[in-house]
This record gives structure tokens, C-alpha cells and sequence, in this order.
């Protein structure tokens, strides 16, 4: 394979320009519109061995979130609840700009991304997964691959997590004095929010959503906001060397709302 | 059990726990050229935030392979100090610091003519002494006078606070306990005379009123802390040089 040459600093103005004289016509390189998201594809259960698990596909690129649950001890400072661990790789698979080993400082944003955007939205019930008060909560562990990247992982990665945990499967448990007791009927992660993270990437002076490879890599700016069903807005990242304008900032909100609530529309079609 | 429920972060008149009114910052104070190894250096407090910003470079590029033929490279550390928290703080760089490093570098980068210095890195240090809240922002409002104090040409300098939701109202300028117990913090860096907006990030839950309502506020903070940082730089270079 012939290396990757489109994120070479040197060719970035170029391809810039070339993208920025489509978008002067009012299309994007795939024959999008600005505010056409890629189709969504959403697959879940497809692992056994996890509680939960799923793929999403924006166009090309590819994420799978695996959940897994294991009994373990709270947080001291909040002793009747269960805790939440997010993480996000970024799988050699996905680009040749990726390689093994400790994560950058991409995919540790990324990652942290996906994580506050479920976190702060407080999307899990946390007190429902307290089994024995102060010594044994429900530990739930979302664990995210970056499979194949065409663009905005960190939507993918959203929506997988989401999915995932959606869909998850815990066992339920019998509490004998000090003793918990798994059994073998099993009940859902209780869920409290649906918090869909949506990419908007500036380019030039266009907003466009869900940004494909090669418009992310002549983006000035990305930004990720992260939108609840009542309209409420749980976490954001600019993220990129560029700036933005103040009204930016509502017209990327209005975006993320709508292309959030099209994306859990798919996400109630799981049940 | 759940502290946010049991204090009064703020009053029904508009009072916040330290006597501050939802729309003041906390006292600050902002003092350029504190150290004398470096090519430029900030200290500021705000509030009980206490940071202390250096700026080696433009210097070669090591390991010289990362050097870029058409522009200096930025790079920037944020980085805690073990003894700036309630509880100690480990010295490796944490998740947070290494995310934060990344969105400080790209709040600043848009103001610096980085292509005057080709092939060069500038390093920015910004190490925080004492944290209550607010501290990747009052390092990018220090960061960017030490960078003016090194000489390199700017678009503007960048000035940064957060907004928040404290109380179910939208305040400028969270503290510790704020942060900790209110419902949302929203980072914000600009360069003022410019408009632009370099660094924007939120925890918490805003509506859209909310996030609208704290762009707006955040303008008013913003404004205050770039006529300090720049009365900061006229100290230093009319000769009036004060003591650490």
C-alpha cells in the first residue's frame, strides 16, 4: 500500500482549497449536503461473551463498543453507586496513522469525549446498580474499537457505547447477609438518558456534519456536542487548531439536536 | 450523602458562597517576566487557583525529526502539581492532563505566527501550584502573556475563563466548590479583540438558552481578564518590574 500522503502537513492547504471550491458550490466531495449525515448502521448482540455489545457504521468507518460487568467495590466518596469506566482504542486496523501501544493524545481525547458525554449526562443509573451498600457495586465497563476510520470515530464510538449498553444484559443478584449471589435470570443496564454525540467540522466557512477522512483532514475545527432527548446539551469539544465564530456555537448546538434525535430514532428501533 | 443538595451555592439574591454576584471573577492577579531562565514566563492567581506558566523558544527541534520545514511546532504541557490538590496528585501526566495539554496547544496556536520561526519548537510549561478550579483556562490567560513576553508575534492574545451552571443559574467563573457540586462548567477561550472563539468545552448539562446565555456572559469575563493581562505586560516592559 502507498503511504497515506492526505495528512501531510505540506498537502493539507492544497487538498483545503480544492474541497473549499466544492463546498463554494453547495456540495460536499460524497455528494452530501452540509447537514446530511452518512447513513447509520447499527448492529447489536453481536458478541455473546460480553453483556453487551455492538457495531455502528457511519459510511466506512467502523466501531465496535463491548460491555462487560463485574462486581467490585465503589468509589469512597459515593458508596452507593455503580461506577462507569469508558475507554476508546484505536485499533491498527482502523488507519495506518494508528499504531499499537499506549494510546496519543487523540485517542486519550477521543476517548474522554465518548466517556463525558455519557458520564455527564448521568445517562446510567448509578444507584440502581449499587448491590451492598459501601462493599459491592456493579462495575460497568465500556470498552470501544475504532475498527475502520472514514471519518468521525467519535460518533461512531458514541453511538456503539450507547447501543451497547442499551442493549446490555446483567445477571440478576440475591443478597444473603454478606454474600451476593449471582443468578441466572438477568435484567438490562437501568438507563436514565440517551446521549447521542454529533460532529460538526468547520471547513473554511462552512459548517458540515458528520465529516468524512478527507474533509476531517483539511478541517480547521471539529466540533463534538453530545444532546439529550429534552434538548439539553451534556458535554462539547472543539477540538483542532482553527477557531470559531460566535454564532457558531448555537448553529453547531442546532445541528448536534437534530441529527442527535435522528440517530435515537434508530436507537429505539433496539427496543 | 449527595452535598449538592444540602448547600446553598447560591442565594436568592444572586449571592454565590464566596460573596461573589453570578456574573464577577474571582479576584485576580496577573504578573509577566517571574523567571529568569526562560524566554518568557507568567504567574496568576485567580482566586485560590495559583499557576505558573514558562516559555522555552523558539529553540531547535529535538528529536529533530519532528521539526516541519514551514512553521515552529507548538508544543505545551499542562501538567499538576503532586501538591496542588486535597489529595495528592500523582506526578505522571494523568488522562486529564494529556487531553488538556492537547486542547490548550490548539487554543493558542490560532493566535501565533508560527511560520516565523521554521523548523524550531516552542515550548509552553504550564504547571499549576495550587488548583480550585478554572485552571485550564487561567493557564491559557498566563500562557498567552508569557508567550507575548518571549517575543513572538501574535494575532492577539488569547484569554480564557469558564461559565458554568451553579444553582440553576448561569455564573462566570467557577470555584472548587462550584465545580465540584454545580451542574455544568464551560471552559471558554477567545481572542478578544478578534471575536474568535479558540477553545470551548463543557461538562455538565446546559439547554440550549443556557449555553447561549453563557457565550454571551462569558464575553464580560473575558473582557475584564484581557485589560489585566495587558496592563500585565505594560508592567513588565515600562521597567516597573515587581517582585515574584
Amino acid at each position: 500500500m502507498l503511504a497515506d500522503l492526505s495528512t501531510v502537513e505540506e498537502f493539507v492547504p492544497i487538498q483545503q482549497k480544492e474541497l473549499l471550491a466544492l463546498l463554494s458550490t453547495g456540495v460536499r466531495e460524497d455528494g452530501r449536503k452540509f447537514d446530511e449525515y452518512r447513513k447509520v448502521e447499527i448492529q447489536t448482540s453481536i458478541y455473546e461473551k460480553a453483556n453487551g455489545s455492538a457495531m455502528v457504521k457511519i459510511g466506512n468507518t467502523v466501531a465496535v463498543a463491548g460491555v462487560k460487568a463485574e462486581l467490585g467495590e465503589p468509589f469512597p466518596d459515593t458508596p452507593n453507586e455503580g461506577v462507569l469506566t469508558v475507554s476508546l482504542e484505536l485499533l491498527p486496523h482502523a488507519s495506518p496513522s494508528f499504531e499499537p501501544g499506549p494510546p496519543d493524545e487523540n485517542a486519550v481525547e477521543m476517548s474522554r469525549i465518548v466517556d463525558r458525554g455519557l458520564r455527564e449526562s448521568k445517562s446510567i443509573k448509578t444507584s440502581e446498580l449499587c448491590v451492598l451498600p459501601g462493599k459491592k457495586v456493579w462495575v460497568i465497563y465500556v470498552d470501544i474499537y475504532a475498527m475502520d476510520h472514514d471519518g468521525n470515530i467519535v460518533d461512531a464510538s458514541g453511538i456503539a457505547a450507547l447501543a451497547a449498553l442499551l442493549t446490555a444484559k446483567i445477571p440478576e443478584v440475591k443478597v444473603e447477609g454478606e454474600d451476593v449471589v449471582l443468578l441466572e435470570s438477568t435484567r438490562g443496564i437501568p438507563m436514565a438518558e440517551r446521549p447521542v454525540p454529533v460532529t460538526v467540522a468547520k471547513i473554511g466557512d462552512y459548517l458540515v456534519v458528520d465529516p468524512s477522512l478527507s474533509e476531517e483532514n483539511v478541517a480547521d475545527v471539529r466540533v463534538t456536542m453530545t444532546t439529550l432527548e429534552s434538548g439539553i446539551v451534556s458535554s462539547i469539544q472543539k477540538s483542532g487548531s482553527g477557531t470559531l465564530e460566535e454564532p457558531d456555537v448555537l448553529k453547531i448546538y442546532d445541528l448536534a439536536y437534530e441529527k442527535g434525535k435522528e440517530i435515537r430514532s434508530l436507537l429505539a428501533k433496539l427496543g | 450523602m449527595c452535598l449538592s443538595e444540602s448547600i446553598v451555592l447560591i442565594t436568592q439574591d444572586g449571592v454565590r458562597l464566596d460573596g461573589r454576584r453570578i456574573d464577577e471573577l474571582r479576584p485576580v492577579k496577573m504578573q509577566v517576566g517571574v523567571l529568569k531562565n526562560c524566554s518568557g514566563s507568567a504567574y496568576i492567581e485567580q482566586g485560590k487557583t495559583k499557576i505558573l506558566v514558562a516559555v522555552q523558544g523558539p529553540r531547535e527541534a529535538h528529536p529533530k525529526h519532528i521539526a516541519l520545514p514551514g512553521r515552529a511546532i507548538l508544543r505545551t504541557r499542562y501538567h499538576m502539581a503532586p501538591f496542588s490538590t486535597d489529595e495528592r496528585k500523582s506526578p505522571a501526566p494523568s488522562r486529564r492532563e494529556v487531553e488538556l495539554s492537547k486542547v490548550i496547544r490548539e487554543a493558542l496556536e490560532p493566535a501565533l505566527f508560527l511560520e516565523e520561526y521554521p523548523k524550531t519548537v516552542i515550548d509552553v510549561f504550564i504547571e499549576v501550584l495550587q488548583a480550585d478550579a478554572g485552571t485550564r483556562s487561567a493557564g491559557i490567560t498566563a500562557a498567552s502573556i508569557a508567550l507575548a513576553e518571549a517575543g513572538i508575534p501574535m494575532r492577539d492574545l488569547v484569554t480564557a475563563v469558564a461559565v458554568g451552571k451553579v444553582g440553576g443559574k448561569v455564573v462566570l467563573d467557577l470555584n472548587e466548590a462550584e465545580d465540584e457540586h454545580g451542574e455544568a462548567d464551560m471552559p471558554i477561550a477567545m481572542m478578544p479583540s478578534l471575536n474568535k472563539i479558540t477553545l470551548l468545552q463543557l461538562n455538565g448539562r446546559l439547554t440550549r438558552q443556557e449555553l447561549e446565555e453563557g457565550v454571551n456572559l462569558v464575553k464580560k469575563g473575558i473582557k475584564e481578564l484581557y485589560s489585566l493581562q495587558k496592563q500585565a505586560l505594560r508592567a513588565r516592559f515600562s521597567g516597573a518590574q515587581v517582585e515574584v
